[in-house]
């Protein structure tokens, strides 16, 4: 018996981490219901663009109190993670501290997870307070009412709780040390949780050993909760920030995609030798829709965008159209892209891996033509992402489905589009009138 | 005095059997718009004072397309993109110059993929150029302590990374260049771009062009100057409707460079 919580602890560790990788292939599974999209060149640049925005945090820190206080969080977790390391094969093999081998370097490494600790929790705090005392502007937009708010304070209770458990082990860790107590020989510094010792001061060795041992267990128990919620929250960004940053477009801001399929039909129409009669070959491809209207229509990357948007909103804080009281709202546009691939996943999965047209779509069901035209595609939102997001090419996506396929634009933009291909000015001027300023006073 | 621009067309240019130096892209609104027709003049003026061989295409220069590509008409960009292409090809145009950011950003970025390969420059940088090569100078005159502040048009700043090439013509005018609280990176759009211009905006509190109007005035400048005939028509808008045009005026960096010459 005296495994038994060796076996416990592996099962949670199974499961815990079972559970995650499921998820995480269907997180695959959907982001590749995406078109193909080649992104593979000049690897050195999405590295560099990786190490820096990502791993280097940037753009974070173009707004500079929310990035101080997010590196903190940031670099917290990071490091903290490899006290986690230990805990695991600890858990495995029932040693405590298996690391304190390291002696001195030990003693610095619990020293500094728990200053970190406590700098997170400080962090934490003040990100509540912006959310929920200061009501931060940014976080009170439309999208942001119901569970994106609650799953925003959500995520901040777990880091909180699980800082608290880890200083709380600690601490009863340092006072069973002080007291000499079995299998809990002096190792580590606790520069935080002594503090929070003289609290178990009069208290039995069993009952510290309970507190001890309830604080590691929920504490591991706890982390392997948050892993496993974060494909049900906004929190990805954590994991999804990498690659997202290294799928990043490279090319200007200003350059949109040329559209293939569109080339082929006017070079097609360019040709003196084509023939305009001719009957489409046997076994030719149906032509490609123009533009998105759901997100199977979207390339992969435009949906993993989705998926690692965290509903910061900072672009939608810069955005013209928003600051100016229009409908637009970029973070929305990513929101509503990722609910709606969740909602296409679940109707796969539901329909034994087999989409079933279920009547609905990302355009008008989730996002609505009054948006995607408000949008003066200044690039603004794709500045602030801290991430590499990109919302403009999915607005320019559905204009793309909502004008050549539906021929839906605005009557204003109709009468712009006619005069460009009469006389090839967006105004009703004579094309052989172009040089006539130089002639006049 | 519109005898003393020397405006050369392609066509006259291969005539001869010559090539000019670069090919200025006038645009729609340089062409056409009344008030950007002013800044195409401008242009010109400096153009022929430095003695720079260059030419428009004139009549044979149509649309970029970029305004249909914006509105989600890739057909119609492609067409005139290729039909543009034809033109400058044929002419084996190497270098252009553009005074609008919009043309500047389509044939640079958008037509390599389809054919058309040149060197692209915003007016702002070729006179920056014509200065640092001694072609031009520049003293500041009536705008010597003036102060500027320069609203970064989006196709030019974020799209394409140029924030310095204006700001540093400015700064040669010996005007007091003030910036915005948005400004660079973080500017905030006059409202004209991604087909805007030829729109009506869609509900909301207030214009684009309004808030960005109030953010200049905000710095107390006499001259709000502007790289963009879209964005000057937005500013010379919103200066309009907060009434302050006698005391703000809203110019092209080349409008600004050719009074300052007495051109």
């Amino acid at each position: 018996m005296q495994y038994l919580p060796n076996i416990i602890f592996v099962v949670l560790l199974i499961v815990g981490i079972g559970f995650f990788v499921k998820n995480v292939s269907r997180l695959k599974r959907n982001i590749f219901l995406g078109k193909e999209a080649s992104l593979t060149y000049n690897k050195p640049q999405r590295w560099k663009n990786m190490a820096k925005i990502a791993l280097g945090q940037s753009k974070m820190v173009v707004r500079p109190i929310a990035g101080a206080l997010h590196i903190i969080v940031y670099v917290g977790f990071v490091i903290i993670n490899i006290e986690v390391l230990e805990i695991i094969l600890d858990g495995i093999f029932g040693t405590h501290r298996m690391f304190a081998v390291l002696g001195p370097i030990y003693d610095f490494l619990i020293g500094s997870f728990e200053v970190l600790a406590l700098l997170v929790i400080i962090a934490v705090v003040v990100f509540w307070i912006r959310r929920n005392v200061i009501k931060l502007k940014r976080f009170f937009k439309p999208e942001m009412e119901g569970w994106p708010k609650k799953d925003g304070n959500l995520i901040l209770y777990i880091e909180l709780v699980l800082m608290f458990l880890f200083l709380t082990m600690n601490g009863a860790d340092y006072q069973l040390q002080q007291m000499g107590a079995e299998h809990y020989a002096a190792a580590g510094s606790f520069p935080i949780s002594s503090f929070i010792a003289p609290l178990f001061e009069g208290m039995s060795i069993s009952t510290l050993v309970l507190i001890e041992r309830t604080a590691w267990w929920l504490h591991i128990a706890g982390i392997l909760f948050f892993l496993n919620y974060l494909y049900y929250s906004k929190h990805l960004h954590i994991l999804l920030a990498f690659p997202n940053t290294y799928y990043g477009k490279l090319t200007p801001k200003g350059q949109f995609r040329n559209l293939q399929s569109v080339t082929d039909e006017v070079k097609m129409m360019m040709d003196p030798d084509a023939d305009p009669y001719a009957e489409p070959a046997e076994d030719a491809a149906v032509p490609d829709k123009f533009g998105a209207s759901d997100v199977q229509d979207l390339s992969w990357v435009q949906l993993l965008n989705a998926y690692t948007c965290t509903e910061c909103g900072r672009c939608t804080s810069e955005c013209p159209a928003n600051q100016t009281g229009k409908k637009l709202s970029p973070r929305k546009i990513m929101m509503d892209t990722r609910d709606r691939l969740e909602e296409v996943g679940k109707n796969i999965d539901a329909n034994k891996g087999e989409f079933k047209d279920d009547g609905k779509q990302l355009l008008n069901d989730y996002i609505t033509p009054e948006e995607l035209w408000a949008c003066t595609s200044c690039n603004a939102c794709v500045e602030a992402c801290p991430i590499s997001i990109d919302p403009l090419s999915i607005i320019m996506d559905m204009r793309q489905y909502l004008v050549m396929e539906e021929s839906a634009a605005p009557s204003d933009l109709n009468n712009m589009m006619g005069n460009i291909e009469n006389n090839g000015a967006p105004w009703p001027f004579n094309q052989m009138d172009r040089l006539n300023w130089s002639k006049e006073s | 005095m519109a005898s003393e621009l020397k405006v050369p067309t392609m066509a006259e240019f291969f005539a001869s059997g010559t090539v000019p130096e670069v090919l200025f892209w006038v645009g729609c609104a340089g062409s056409f718009d009344d008030r950007a027709k002013k800044i195409t003049k401008a242009f010109v003026k400096i153009l022929n004072k430095a003695n720079v061989s260059f030419a428009v295409l004139g009549t044979e220069e149509s649309c970029t397309g970029d305004p249909a590509k914006r509105a989600g008409n890739e057909f119609l960009f492609q067409m005139q993109a290729v039909t543009n292409i034809e033109v400058l090809n044929a002419y084996e145009i190497k270098k252009i110059v553009t005074a609008c950011p919009h043309c500047f950003n389509t044939i640079k970025n958008e037509y390599p993929g389809l054919g058309g390969n040149y060197e692209v420059v915003h007016h702002t940088q070729f006179l920056k150029d014509l200065l640092n090569d001694g072609r031009i100078s520049m003293e500041g005159g009536n705008f010597k302590g003036k102060r500027i502040t320069f609203h970064d048009p989006c196709y030019l700043g974020r799209a394409n990374g140029v924030y310095e090439a204006p700001r540093d013509l400015i700064r040669k005018l010996d005007a007091e260049l003030i910036e915005m609280k948005s400004c660079k990176q973080r500017g905030l759009c006059c409202g004209a771009g991604g087909a805007q211009m030829f729109k009506e905006p869609e509900k909301g509190d207030k214009d684009v062009n309004i808030e960005r109007t109030e953010q200049a005035l905000e710095t107390k400048p006499e001259i709000i100057a502007a790289g963009c005939p879209f964005c000057n028509t937005m500013m010379t808008d919103g200066v309009k409707n907060k009434e302050k045009e006698d005391s703000v005026q809203v110019m092209d960096i080349a409008e600004m460079i050719a009074t300052a010459e007495d051109l």
